[in-house]
């Protein structure tokens, strides 16, 4: 076999191998949706952050615009602080409020923006202060429960009434 | 006294493999060290590149089209009884990227090419060809040895992406084509779950790694075979073997750093 022919067959290996890898970056990881834009950091105390994980999406109006950095917890308020990365495309008014929510029935957790109206944004560094803590399961139970027992007592006086 | 002649023997035989490992440190920051001389005959490298990267695609494509097709099937038939099935993808996808990819086409590579190293160079050990090369001034580590070493370290990424793009296109016709998936949540279960770097960056990461091993121990053993035809042969089997082993010992450690949760 000539050097040609062989250094033919080489480029034409090594062809293959990087649209193998291109392939796989495009259409089976999420490179087409992975964006390098800039974000702005936003921060927000929570009384429990439930299920979040960092890199969780926020979403607004279901639309993903940014994601968590990172959540410690604050030893000042005992609250959850999260701190998340926005996308600079977005901007939210400066009351806008913070929701725990799930995806699905028994997915994971992620934050939601309802946008507030005022007429000032958010600026980059800002502490959102409007936070609604995840539903924890445990939390739910014992509210039934409770509920469930205040229901029972009041109905006994009226059966011995009778 | 037989306990202490167990003992010392098991001491002589560690001792003995701690010193390999030794001395194949040593010949590994040799071969690096002569990177440079050997990578201005270019034409070494691709003439070597042909022999172990595209002489193994055949068997690499037709394995990753194969794992493909089993990992459909079977992943299909457990994700149907929790009703997910359109996460078919998603599952094949993660499976090839982060562990199969790699390790297989480390294995079928250590398997084909690695034997294909070890004998060619134990061979020319017992022909004398090493030898009259250092007779003529010739490094026969930069013109033998460090060429195939490059090599082995280019194909291996290149081989481990061609498998799992075959494997991903072959569950695609399986659970698309036969099994009826919907195409649409085919790819985007895939893609809303793959991430770029994490699962195939690290999977070239790991094959990179697997590639550097592989080659090393092919192109150490037959260095270091005996220069008969009975060492030869016992070289090779001892490639596939120590190759494996070490792919394997690897595999666990990166995937223990890469993927572990925190």
């Amino acid at each position: 076999m000539t050097k040609r022919q062989t250094e033919t067959l080489v480029g034409a290996f090594v062809l293959l191998g990087i649209l193998a890898i291109v392939f796989l970056a495009l259409k089976a990881a999420n490179l087409v949706s992975f964006s390098f834009d800039a974000t702005y950091p936003l921060q927000a105390r929570f009384d429990n952050v439930g299920g979040l994980k960092t890199n969780a999406p926020v979403k607004s109006a279901g639309v993903t615009v940014g994601r968590i950095a990172s959540i410690t917890f604050d030893n000042k308020s005992f609250r959850g602080l999260v701190t998340m990365n926005i996308d600079r495309h977005y901007e939210f008014p400066a009351d806008s409020s913070l929701k725990i929510l799930t995806a699905g029935i028994l997915g994971d957790n992620y934050v939601g923006i309802d946008p507030g109206g005022d007429e000032k944004n958010l600026q980059p560094g800002d502490t959102i202060t409007l936070t609604q803590s995840a539903v924890v399961l445990e939390d739910l139970i014992g509210k039934l429960l409770y509920s469930k027992a205040a229901e029972a007592p009041a109905a006994k006086p009226g059966a011995d009434a009778k | 006294m037989i306990a202490a002649d167990v003992s010392a023997a098991v001491g002589r035989r560690v001792l003995t493999w701690v010193a390999l490992l030794g001395h194949a440190t040593i010949f590994f920051a040799d071969l690096l060290r002569r990177i440079p001389e050997s990578l201005r005959r270019f034409g070494l490298t691709v003439t070597q590149v042909h022999a172990i990267g595209n002489r193994s695609v055949v068997i690499i494509a037709a394995s990753g089209a194969t794992v493909g097709l089993v990992l459909a099937l079977q992943g299909y038939i457990t994700l149907s009884r929790y009703g997910s099935s359109e996460q078919l993808g998603l599952l094949v996808a993660l499976a090839l990227l982060r562990e199969l990819g790699p390790v297989l086409t480390a294995l079928l590579f250590a398997g084909r090419a690695g034997t294909s190293l070890t004998a060619e160079i134990g061979l020319m050990k017992a022909g004398e060809q090493l030898a009259a090369m250092e007779m003529m001034a010739i490094d026969p580590r930069v013109r033998v040895l460090v060429p195939r070493l490059i090599a082995g370290v280019i194909s291996m990424p290149l081989l481990a992406a061609i498998f799992s793009a075959v494997g991903v296109l072959a569950s695609y016709f399986i659970g698309v084509g036969l099994i009826g998936i919907d195409s649409g949540s085919f790819w985007s279960a895939m893609q809303n779950g793959v991430d770029v770097f994490k699962d195939l960056g690290n999977g070239v990461i790991k094959s990179i790694v697997f590639g550097i091993a592989s080659t090393f121990v092919a192109v150490y053993i037959g260095y270091e075979s005996q220069a008969t035809p009975e060492g030869v042969a016992l070289a090779t089997t001892r490639t596939v073997v120590v190759s494996s082993l070490s792919v394997l010992l690897l595999d666990f450690i990166l995937t223990a750093l890469m993927f572990s949760t925190r």
